[in-house]
């Protein structure tokens, strides 16, 4: 083994890390011939970071080396950092070595651009080739698409890769332009599209011919960075809604922006990253993938933010009582569904118990839902409860915002030392 | 008080019912017949028989699904204490009922057993997650756990497909078995004696390939490189990967 593989390691998932896609799932492979390998359906996280952040898949970089100089990037041209490449025999015995340990779910390949795009994307490319054909692999291998890469490369990358992806990376072309200027949206779109054209056309033949390789079948994915320029959630979500119409487009990640290169003053200096937000707009997320909700309900040009004191899904309750208190013994599960503290878990309990008999809110505690917010917004089978339409949506957003009381023991004397009846206090 | 002692198998927890059935007597506590019985009490020895347990599980299969019935199994597989009696009820309730329960989830026992269940697979999930295969000289990927539940037989399947070109070993340090799998088939072995630190699940040097520990090096190294420390949240870390398994996982061993 090359003695100089850790410090290669080290500097390229250090390159990679701040790529927040890790999904595993998606996509099933049954390792049918007794070969490595095979894919559930689902993901498996197989460790968490520090950052409590899920690792499934070997995420790495095949170089961090770059011609492209994007502000927000820590691998950008002008910075001065290690700067290393990995041998694709290198990665693919790295990457089967950690399969086989069950360390990794697989591999999510991702690069810095040398030379041009498609040498980069066809070097990627040769990973996966050798991971598939040579090594007989199984795993779930997601490939970044590179900015500007052909249609040829994309092509062969889907028939290797279960997921592809392009990044997006800024939720306006304007703020693209200024920060990342070698990029355009052009040159995001097209893969995209390339990887779309390929997924329709698999699932086509697939139809015809039970053999047709299958192409990329977990689809693609993008990601946002959020905070780094001063596009409004209204801006990104409606983005996000627009890029889940496409069929192959599976997720969309939002990225809370961390300020790596201090020095360039063309974004805000953020002491901390917009967690919250990104919170938010995950939530967000799930409720236009999961929740039947439309994206005009959560965001619109009158409410162009989240609110960051509480989730979507109440603040959207807040701003129409009228709809509300819901029975949860009569309504149907759409309507269910939007009732702040009911979760898609419990709204389908709700409604396959219900035909054996009304529930109480006795029952619907134990199904797992929050009552301390599902309680304003529904009646059950008791008497009338303080519901919205009474207390009035201010009263429930101070209610449930308001902080934890610590616990006091009501026997104890409470001495406030800043009273001033007391000399010297 | 009557009392039903039986041998602690799936087959006898199914007799159970069928005797209760049979004798017009229903036990208000069904216990394995190594335990000690409180004072007062009558109690009824089950004898397994494999004929009755299969007819009751004939008779459910008429009143409630497949899946339903799988979970059964499943969720006798936590090894919960009084998971019997909770069994017993949702069966005698599935048995006797004029339609399928197993939807029922305003029933307090259905609700807990599909609680227990989801208790077992998410165990079982975790099995899948933290395994950590350490490679032998001989070639063989071999690997210690300590799952609350007994999970090991669910997981069986999972590797066999997923290692099927290489020979492992998953071994459970509670309950003394594990499965052995030979590149063919998938075998139960028990070690009178093993190799194994008990602090980190680890074998002897001597015994590892002469690349395993550089690979359990690299891979710590990778997840530090990969955190990002702006973002630090351990509570979070914590959550998801409970301090119970960090004791076999390679990457929080010093």
């Amino acid at each position: 083994m090359n003695p100089n593989i850790f410090d290669k390691l080290k500097t390229l998932a250090e390159a990679a890390k701040f790529d927040v896609s890790c999904a595993s799932s998606g996509t099933t492979r049954n390792n049918p011939g007794n070969n490595l390998g095979s894919a559930a359906g689902w993901g498996i996280c197989h460790s968490f970071t520090e950052d409590g952040r899920c690792v499934s898949l070997l995420k790495i970089m095949l170089t961090n080396h770059c011609i492209y100089d994007c502000a927000y990037c820590m691998n950008r041209r002008s910075n001065d950092v290690p700067r290393s490449t990995f041998a694709v025999s290198e990665l693919v015995e790295l990457t089967i070595e950690f399969y086989r340990r069950n360390y990794i779910e697989g591999l999510f390949l991702s690069s810095g651009i040398v030379r041009n795009a498609d040498y980069t994307m066809e070097r990627m490319v040769r990973v996966a080739k050798d991971l598939r054909l040579i090594h007989r692999y199984n795993g779930y291998i997601h490939l970044k698409s590179i900015p500007g890469a052909g249609r040829e490369l994309v092509a062969e990358a889907g028939l290797y890769a279960d997921r592809l992806s392009c990044n997006i990376e800024m939720p306006s072309e304007e703020s693209l332009r200024i920060i990342a200027p070698d990029k355009d949206y052009q040159s995001v779109y097209r893969p995209m599209h390339y990887i779309q054209q390929g997924f329709l056309q698999g699932a086509e033949d697939k139809k015809k011919y039970r053999h047709a390789p299958r192409f990329a079948p977990a689809g693609q994915s993008t990601q946002m960075i959020i905070g780094a320029s001063p596009d409004d959630d209204n801006r990104i979500l409606h983005l996000a809604n627009d890029l889940y119409q496409r069929p192959a487009m599976k997720r969309v990640y939002y990225s809370g922006y961390i300020h790596v290169n201090t020095y360039d003053t063309r974004l805000p200096a953020l002491t901390t990253p917009p967690l919250v937000r990104e919170n938010r707009l995950y939530q967000a997320d799930w409720l236009m993938r999961f929740y039947q909700f439309k994206v005009d309900e959560i965001v619109d040009e009158s409410h162009p933010n989240l609110d960051l004191e509480i989730d979507p899904k109440l603040s959207w309750a807040l701003r129409h009582p009228e709809t509300f208190p819901v029975n949860v013994n009569t309504a149907d599960y759409e309507t269910i569904l939007r009732i702040p503290g009911i979760g898609v878990k419990s709204a389908k309990l709700i409604v396959s118990s219900r035909r054996f008999g009304r529930l109480t809110s006795d029952n619907l505690k134990k199904m797992g839902v929050v009552m301390k917010r599902a309680a304003y917004f529904i009646t059950c089978n008791e008497l009338p409860t303080f519901t919205v339409q009474e207390a009035g949506p201010e009263y429930i957003r101070k209610a449930l915002t308001a902080p934890k009381k610590k616990k006091t023991d009501d026997r104890q004397l409470i001495i406030q030392f800043d009273n001033p009846l007391i000399p010297n206090s | 008080m009557l009392y039903f002692k039986y041998d602690r198998t799936f087959d006898g927890l199914l007799t159970c019912i069928f005797d209760a059935f049979n004798r017009k007597e229903f036990p208000d506590n069904i216990v394995g017949e190594d335990m000690q019985l409180p004072l007062f009490t009558e109690s009824f020895k089950v004898v397994t028989d494999e004929v009755r347990a299969d007819r009751v599980l004939k008779a459910l299969r008429k009143k409630i699904s497949p899946s339903a019935t799988d979970m059964l199994f499943v969720s006798y597989l936590s090894e919960i204490e009084g998971i019997e009696m909770t069994l017993f009820r949702y069966i005698q309730k599935a048995l006797t009922a004029e339609f399928s329960i197993e939807m029922n989830f305003a029933d307090p026992d259905v609700l807990e057993l599909s609680k227990i269940y989801k208790k077992v697979t998410r165990e079982e999930e975790r099995m899948r997650q933290f395994v950590r295969f350490q490679k032998t000289t001989d070639g063989i990927f071999f690997a210690v756990m300590d799952p609350a539940h007994n999970v090991l037989p669910l997981s069986a399947r999972f590797f066999r497909t997923r290692y099927a070109d290489q020979q492992w070993i998953i071994y459970d340090i509670r309950r003394k078995y594990g499965f052995f799998y030979d590149l063919k088939t998938v075998e139960t072995v028990h070690f009178d004696h093993l190799d194994v630190s008990l602090e980190t699940g680890k074998l002897t040097a001597e015994k590892l390939d002469d690349y395993e520990l550089a690979f359990q090096g690299l891979w710590k190294d990778y997840l530090k490189a990969i955190t990002i420390n702006e973002r630090k949240n351990l509570k979070l870390q914590r959550q998801h990967l409970p301090k119970r398994f960090w004791k076999y996982l390679t990457e929080k061993q010093a």
